[in-house]
């Protein structure tokens, strides 16, 4: 590579180390509060699931059904939103390629906290019918933390429902905590997503 | 009124009642729109637990001052507009500051918070955030415009830019309301309503099929909350005003609820049938017959003076 090549890449590429662009700083853990507001809110988190609407593999043709008069989601108070930063549930419909790693990765860490993972279809537990595929990952859980697996290839809605209320009843609880093992195990998280990912172009943590 | 406190009481009051009352009504209309799509719906008091979700959200990111200040120029916007309006006229707790405001600051109120929340939007930095501030502003830019016009024509019918005389000249009976008296600035009005109701076919700059959500694509949390309860605020507010300038107001809150609700089903029962405009037809449609009306609703009353 030349000197004047060096140039270019320069130009193309955004400073990461510009504060104004890019987050520098890791996430937190914040702690439950151990009184009733919080089984309050953890009510309120259950009742109101805001999904990310992004299909990340072919998984996501069972979720449209979803919207529909048929199955009808929004009974239970679950409704699409088309930006992370509103969202809290992410369902990561089907396989996941190591493109499309990074783009889940930069929109989880987008989503505030608590936030919640389904992985919908084999896929995401072990590969499923691509566990031998050379860019696809095997096990989700060792990038993103996840609450809930529906297993299947394809998974009906029926069984997407009975993952959310599965989801509803860990929340519910107070074990959808994903947003504060993340932070927790950050360095783990991230070295086992930059084993995958290769060309590593952006920021260590999105805000 | 002359006790400052009793006042700020009744507005609060007033404030509690009307938020609680949007917040249903967003809850009904969502289970109205539900109903006519075939599907049962979220439960009326969805808007509740969205806003009780939004505020237990335990992070949240600012993006600077104006980022932060755009939901609470939007939120004093909506209440702005609501308590610069009698509610029910002739209650003493729901006359709210009425008598210090007139209908041109109302009508400020209406783009002020618009324009509070295009300033914090865009500093977000997020691409869509411009486009739905442009798409947004156009869209209610375009709509004021029959609203001033049925304005302007409903000042010169009773020589008064004052909301509470306006209430008071239609008061006994269907025969006195503006609807009758003066039925094409009514049609202006009411053309220029759906514009401003945020349901289809004028909803582009926040559909969701379009760019994510238009203006609000940044905010969460809090911020969200904010914008949340104003939309029941200002829903509310926009149905009150309404509902002063052409139906004769309401003198308690039955009358208040049925003629508010009758309003907004019209918006909704329009928006569920309608497919959506382009922002390019949406103003096309409304410099043409809506505007047409408002002119010649002004023109009958240069030429009757």
């Amino acid at each position: 590579m030349t000197e004047a090549d060096n140039e270019e890449n320069k130009i193309i590429k955004p400073d990461f180390s510009d504060p104004e662009l890019f987050c520098t700083a890791l996430p937190k853990e914040v702690p439950r509060m151990n009184n009733i507001i919080q089984k309050f809110y953890d009510w309120a988190q259950a009742n109101s699931l805001w999904l990310l609407a992004f299909g990340t593999g072919c998984g996501s043709i069972e979720m449209r059904p979803l919207y529909t008069a048929r199955y009808d989601i929004s009974r239970f108070g679950i409704a699409p939103r088309p930006t992370p930063r509103q969202s809290n549930l992410f369902i990561i419909s089907g396989y996941v390629s190591v493109k499309t790693l990074k783009r889940i990765i930069r929109s989880y860490e987008q989503m505030q906290n608590p936030k919640f993972v389904i992985g919908l279809g084999s896929c995401t537990i072990n590969g499923g019918m691509y566990w031998d595929s050379y860019n696809t990952i095997n096990r989700l859980d060792h990038y993103i933390p996840v609450d809930v697996y529906v297993a299947g290839c394809m998974p009906r809605p029926e069984a997407l429902i009975a993952g959310f209320d599965e989801l509803k009843k860990r929340i519910k609880e107070g074990r959808g905590e994903g947003a504060n093992e993340y932070a927790k195990n950050f360095a783990w998280y991230k070295a086992n997503q930059k084993k995958i990912i290769k060309d590593w172009d952006m920021p260590d943590y999105n805000w | 009124m002359d006790n400052f406190w009793t006042t700020l009481l009744y507005a609060f009051l007033s404030m509690f009642v009307i938020f609680n009352y949007g917040m249903l009504l967003g809850g009904v209309v969502y289970k109205i729109i539900a109903r006519v799509h075939g599907r049962f719906g979220p439960p009326v008091w969805q808007p509740y637990v969205n806003l009780l979700k939004v505020m237990g959200v335990r992070t949240a990111i600012s993006h600077g001052i104006m980022f932060w200040l755009g939901p609470v120029f939007r939120f004093a916007g909506g209440i702005g507009l609501f308590l610069f309006m009698p509610v029910v006229f002739g209650s003493v707790w729901m006359q709210n500051f009425s008598f210090s405001g007139d209908l041109l600051l109302v009508i400020y109120f209406i783009f002020f918070g618009q324009l509070g929340m295009a300033l914090g939007a865009a500093e977000s930095g997020h691409p869509y955030s411009p486009m739905g501030i442009m798409r947004g502003l156009a869209q209610v830019t375009v709509s004021e415009v029959p609203f001033a016009l049925a304005v302007i024509a409903l000042a010169a019918q009773h020589g008064t830019l004052s909301i509470t005389e306006i209430v008071a000249a239609q008061q006994g009976g269907i025969g006195n309301w503006n609807m009758m008296t003066n039925p094409v600035a009514t049609l202006a009005g009411m053309m220029a309503f759906l514009g401003m109701m945020m349901h289809a076919p004028f909803n582009l700059h926040l559909a969701p099929q379009e760019i994510p959500v238009g203006p609000p694509t940044e905010y969460h949390s809090n911020f969200l909350g904010y914008m949340q309860a104003n939309r029941a605020f200002f829903a509310s507010a926009k149905l009150i005003l309404f509902m002063n300038l052409f139906f004769g107001g309401a003198t308690n809150i039955p009358v208040l609820v049925g003629k508010t609700f009758t309003l907004y089903m019209f918006a909704v029962f329009v928006g569920v049938v309608n497919p959506r405009f382009t922002l390019e037809n949406s103003i096309r449609w409304f410099i043409r017959i809506p505007t047409a009306t408002g002119i010649i609703a002004v023109l009958i009353y240069t030429f009757k003076n």
